[in-house]
C-alpha cells in the first residue's frame, strides 16, 4: 500500500499496463497542443500582451500624461468635470493611475489602433476595462505601451482591480468609443 | 491505549519512547507524536479564526448583505488570507510531514527540540502578523506589493513563521536520513512519504523565496532599504506565494494515497508512474509562480511561455497521471474487494459513508474538474487578460486550496483522530456529512465566483456599485446574482467548516479512547467485503481492468479540452491588443 | 536505499537498482533539481529581463 515501502525492491522495471501508458500519452499531448496554443497566438492571434515597456519617472509620466491632456482635451465629462482627451486615430494616448483615480478620460474612435502609455504616480493599480474584459497590472516607475484597438462604441469603464488601499472601490476611469469622424 | 506497548528504544545512541500502532503495527515515536498534535490543532485553530474572517468577507461582497465597512473589509480580508492560506496549511502540512516521516517510517524524529522551536517560532510569527493586520494599520492583502507599506512587524511576524516552517522541514529531511541510517524500513520510502518529500522540497523553494523578498521588505518597512522594484518584489514574491499553493498539491495528492490506502486498501497501480508524476511536480511545478505575472510591463513572451507552462505543461502532465491512477486505484482495490460488477459498482459500494473517503473523492473530483482546469485556463498566457485580477482568481484558487488541500486534510483528520490522537470521532452521523457540506459549499463559492470573474467582476474590492465613486461603472445583473449565490453558499461552507471543528475539538477532549479493540472500527466504515489483507497484489498484477476510470477520466478530458476552447473564444472577441 | 552492498548481501543487492528509481531514491539531489530548476529559470531568467527594461527616452 501507499503507506509502505514498495513491495519490490526494483519498481522501476514494472510493466506499465497499456491503458495507463495511453492516458499518459494523452496528456502529454494534450500538454504541448496547449503550449503551441500559445505561441501559435502571438503568430495569428489579435490578442496579445505588449513587450513595450520603459523605466520612467513617476514625476515624468505625469508631466507627460498632463502635456497630452491640455493638448488634446475636447470637453469636461458632464456629470464627473474629468477631462476627456481625444487624441487622434493612431497616435499616442496617454493615462495615469494614481491613489484614486484614473486621469483624464478618453475618447477614442472605433477601429482606429492607440498606443496606450499607462503608468502609476503611487502604487499598483489594475487597469480592467469593463465589459470588455481587458485587464492589465499598473506599477509606478514603469511605462507599459500597449496597442489597442477598439471595436465597439459606447461608454467603458476603468475600474481599478488591483488593491490600493482604502479608497481602492472608488477608483473608475472612463473611455468613450465612437465611430469614426464622430463625437460623444 | 496511550503507552499500552511503549517500549524504550535506545538506536544511535539516542533514546526514544515509542508506541506500537495496534491498526498497522507501526513503531510510532511518541515525541513524534506529541508534535504532530501540537502542530494539527494549532492548525485547526487558525482555520476555525481565518474561516470565520472568509465568511464575512463573503457576506460583505453579497451585494445586498455588505456586511463591513470598507476598511474592515480590507482588513478582514487581509487576515483571511494569512490565516487560512498560510497559518492553518502550513500548520497541517507540518503535521503532514512528521507523519509521513517518523511515523510511516517506524522511525523515531530528527531533533524534537528543533521541531519545538520550529513550532513556537512559527506561533510567534503567526501571531504576530496577526496583530500587525488586527490593529488595523497593516490592510496590505496576504501579497503585500509594494510600495504600499504594511507595519514593520507584519514581515517580521511573516518571516519568524517562514523560518520556523523552514526548521520544522529539515527536521523531516533529518528523519529521512536517521530512517535510512538506523534501517527502519526496507527498499524505498512508501509511496505517501515521497509525496511527503515533494511537498517538502517544494516548501524549501517556497520559504528560500520568501525569505529573500520579506527580509529586505521588512528592512525597507523600518527605512533601511529606500527602494523595492515593483516588478521584482512580486516575482520573488510569487516564487514564495504560488509555490506554497504548490507544496499544497503535493501534499494532498499523499494524503490521497494515504487515505485510500487505509479505508479502501488501495496500491498504487505503479510506483514507477505515480513517483514519475510527482517528481515532474519537484522538477517544474514551481514555475507556475509565473502565472501571477502574465500581464505584467517588462517580461518577455518566451519568459511568460515556458514558465506559466511549467516547461511545456509537464507538471500538469503529474496532475494528470494522479488524476487516473488514484482513481485506477481505488477501482482496482475495489473490484479485488470483490465490487466485480459492471462498471461502476466499485464506485457505487465505495465506503461513501466514511468521512475520510468522502471527503478524500470529493477533493480529487474538485480538484481535478474546478480547480485544475480554471488553473491551468486561467495560466494560459493570453487568456490571463481576460481574467487577470477578476473574482475568477480567487474562484479557482477555493476549488485548489479549499475544495482541494482544505478538504483533503479534513478528511485525512478522521483518520488521525484514531491513529494519532487515539479518540473515537464523536458524532460519528454528523461527521458523515460533513465533507458533503463542506463540499457543496465550496464547490459553490469556486464555480460563483469564477461565473462572476468571466462578467468582470474584480477580486479584492469592497463595493462593486461604486455607490461613492465618482465615475462609475454598471455591472451586468447577473455579476450581483452570481456575489449572491457566493455568499449563500459560503455559509453552507462556513457551517461545514464550524462542524469540522466541532467535531475535532469534540473528539480530541470527548472522545472515547481507541485501543487495540476498537482501533479498526473507529477508522469508520470500510468497505464491507474487504477482507484484511486480501490485497496482496499491486493493481497492475492480475486484474487490470479499470473501465470505470477510463470514463471518469475522458468525462475529465473531454470537458477540459471544451472549456479551454471556450475560453480561447471569449478571449478571440475582446478588444484587439498588442 | 536500506541496504548497502557490504552489509547485507542478499539476493535483491545482486540485482542492480535502475539509475532511475536510485535518483528518485535520493532526496537530496531531488531538493537540489527542485530548488535549483525554478531558481535559474523562473526567478534568475525573470530578475535578469526585469534589469534590462529601458529607460524612456
Amino acid at each position: 500500500m501507499a503507506i509502505h515501502p514498495p513491495e519490490q525492491t526494483i519498481w522501476w522495471n514494472e510493466r506499465i499496463e497499456r491503458g495507463e501508458l495511453v492516458w499518459i500519452g494523452v496528456a502529454f499531448l494534450w500538454g504541448v497542443i496547449m503550449f503551441s496554443m500559445m505561441v501559435y497566438w502571438h503568430i495569428d492571434g489579435k490578442q496579445n500582451l505588449s513587450n513595450e515597456a520603459y523605466r520612467i519617472d513617476p514625476g515624468v509620466f505625469e508631466q507627460r500624461t498632463e502635456e497630452f491632456t491640455k493638448k488634446f482635451t475636447v470637453r469636461e465629462d458632464k456629470n464627473t468635470g474629468y477631462p476627456v482627451a481625444k487624441p487622434p486615430a493612431g497616435g499616442d494616448v496617454y493615462m495615469l493611475a494614481r491613489l484614486w483615480e484614473w486621469w483624464p478620460m478618453l475618447e477614442l474612435e472605433k477601429g482606429q489602433t492607440y498606443r496606450l502609455h499607462l503608468s502609476s504616480l503611487d502604487w499598483q493599480h489594475g487597469f480592467s476595462l469593463q465589459p470588455t474584459n481587458i485587464n492589465l497590472q499598473v506599477h509606478p516607475g514603469i511605462m507599459h505601451v500597449v496597442t489597442l484597438t477598439p471595436t465597439e462604441t459606447g461608454s467603458f469603464g476603468v475600474v481599478c482591480n488591483e488593491f490600493c488601499g482604502l479608497g481602492h472601490h472608488q477608483m473608475v476611469g472612463r473611455i468613450y468609443v465612437v465611430e469614426a469622424g464622430k463625437s460623444q | 491505549m496511550s503507552v499500552a506497548t511503549a517500549e524504550t528504544g535506545i538506536i544511535g545512541g539516542i533514546a526514544a519512547k515509542f508506541r506500537t500502532c495496534p491498526a498497522t503495527g507501526l513503531k510510532i515515536d511518541l515525541a513524534a507524536e506529541k508534535l504532530i498534535k501540537a502542530n494539527a490543532v494549532a492548525a485547526v485553530v487558525f482555520l476555525l479564526i481565518g474561516g470565520l474572517f472568509g465568511l464575512l468577507v463573503a457576506l460583505t461582497r453579497w451585494p445586498a448583505v455588505h456586511l463591513l465597512p470598507s476598511d474592515w473589509f480590507y482588513l478582514v480580508l487581509t487576515a483571511h488570507g494569512l490565516d487560512v492560506l498560510l497559518l492553518w496549511i502550513l500548520f497541517f502540512e507540518i503535521a503532514v510531514l512528521y507523519f509521513a516521516s517518523a511515523v510511516l517510517l517506524s522511525c523515531r524524529l530528527a531533533t524534537p527540540r528543533l521541531a519545538w522551536l520550529a513550532f513556537l517560532l512559527m506561533i510567534v510569527g503567526g501571531l504576530m502578523t496577526n496583530v500587525a493586520v488586527l490593529q488595523g494599520e497593516s490592510s496590505v492583502m496576504f501579497t503585500s506589493y509594494v510600495p504600499m507599506k504594511a507595519e514593520p512587524h507584519f514581515y517580521l511576524g511573516l518571516i519568524l513563521f517562514a523560518v520556523g516552517a523552514l526548521v520544522g522541514v529539515m527536521v523531516f529531511f533529518g528523519t529521512l536520513v536517521i530512517a535510512r541510517d538506523e534501517r527502519t524500513y526496507e527498499g524505498s520510502v512508501p509511496l505517501v512519504t515521497f509525496g511527503a518529500i515533494t511537498a517538502a522540497i517544494i516548501a524549501v523553494f517556497t520559504i528560500a523565496s520568501g525569505a529573500i523578498i520579506l527580509i529586505p521588505t521588512f528592512l525597507w518597512s523600518v527605512g533601511y532599504i529606500s527602494h523595492i522594484d515593483t516588478v521584482m518584489y512580486k516575482l520573488i514574491w510569487w516564487g514564495m506565494g504560488h509555490s506554497s499553493q504548490q507544496v499544497n498539491v503535493a501534499a494532498h495528492v499523499a494524503v490521497w494515497y494515504a487515505i485510500i490506502a487505509i479505508t479502501v486498501g488501495a496500491k498504487p497501480l505503479s510506483e514507477k508512474v505515480s513517483r514519475t508524476a510527482f517528481f515532474l511536480y519537484i522538477l517544474f511545478l514551481q514555475l507556475a509562480s509565473a502565472h501571477h505575472l502574465l500581464v505584467e510591463p517588462g517580461l518577455s513572451a518566451e519568459w511568460r511561455i515556458f514558465n506559466t507552462s511549467y516547461a511545456l505543461y509537464l507538471a500538469v502532465l503529474g496532475s494528470l497521471i494522479h488524476g487516473m491512477t488514484v482513481p485506477g486505484a481505488i477501482e482496482a482495490a475495489q473490484r479485488k474487494n470483490g465490487f466485480n460488477n459492471g462498471i461502476f459498482e466499485w464506485l457505487r459500494k465505495a465506503p461513501w459513508n466514511n468521512p475520510a473517503f468522502a471527503g478524500m473523492f470529493l477533493s480529487l473530483v474538485m480538484f481535478g474538474f474546478l480547480g485544475g482546469i480554471s488553473g491551468v485556463v486561467l495560466g494560459t498566457e493570453q487568456i490571463n487578460l481576460i481574467l487577470h485580477n477578476t473574482i475568477y482568481v480567487p474562484g479557482h484558487f477555493h476549488a485548489t486550496v479549499v475544495a482541494g488541500t482544505t478538504l483533503a486534510f479534513m478528511a485525512i483528520t478522521y483518520l488521525l483522530l484514531p491513529l494519532i490522537f487515539q479518540r473515537q470521532v464523536i458524532w460519528p452521523k454528523l461527521a458523515m456529512i460533513q465533507p458533503y457540506l463542506f463540499g457543496i459549499g465550496v464547490a459553490g463559492i469556486s464555480l460563483f465566483m469564477m461565473g462572476a470573474g468571466t462578467l468582470g467582476v474584480s477580486r479584492r474590492h469592497w463595493d462593486i456599485t461604486f455607490s461613492d465613486a465618482t465615475v462609475t461603472f454598471d455591472y451586468p445583473a447577473t455579476a450581483f446574482l452570481m456575489m449572491g449565490l457566493n455568499g449563500i453558499f459560503a455559509i453552507v461552507a462556513s457551517l461545514g467548516g464550524i462542524l469540522y471543528i466541532l467535531i475535532t475539538v469534540g473528539t480530541v477532549f470527548f472522545g472515547k479512547k481507541v485501543d487495540a479493540s476498537n482501533v479498526v472500527a473507529s477508522l469508520g466504515p470500510m468497505p464491507e467485503k474487504q477482507v484484511s489483507g486480501a490485497v496482496h497484489e499491486y493493481g497492475s498484477a492480475g486484474t487490470w481492468h479499470l473501465p470505470g476510470t477510463y470514463i471518469l477520466v475522458s468525462v475529465f478530458f473531454l470537458s477540459f479540452v471544451l472549456y479551454y476552447f471556450v475560453n480561447w473564444k471569449y478571449l478571440s472577441e475582446v478588444w484587439p491588443l498588442s | 536505499m536500506a541496504k548497502s552492498a557490504k552489509s547485507a548481501p542478499d539476493a535483491a543487492q545482486a540485482v542492480r537498482i535502475p539509475v532511475m528509481q536510485k535518483v528518485l531514491d535520493n532526496p537530496f539531489l531531488l531538493l537540489f533539481l527542485g530548488v535549483v530548476i525554478p531558481t535559474v529559470l523562473y526567478i534568475m531568467w525573470g530578475l535578469i529581463e526585469l534589469t534590462q527594461i529601458p529607460l524612456a527616452k
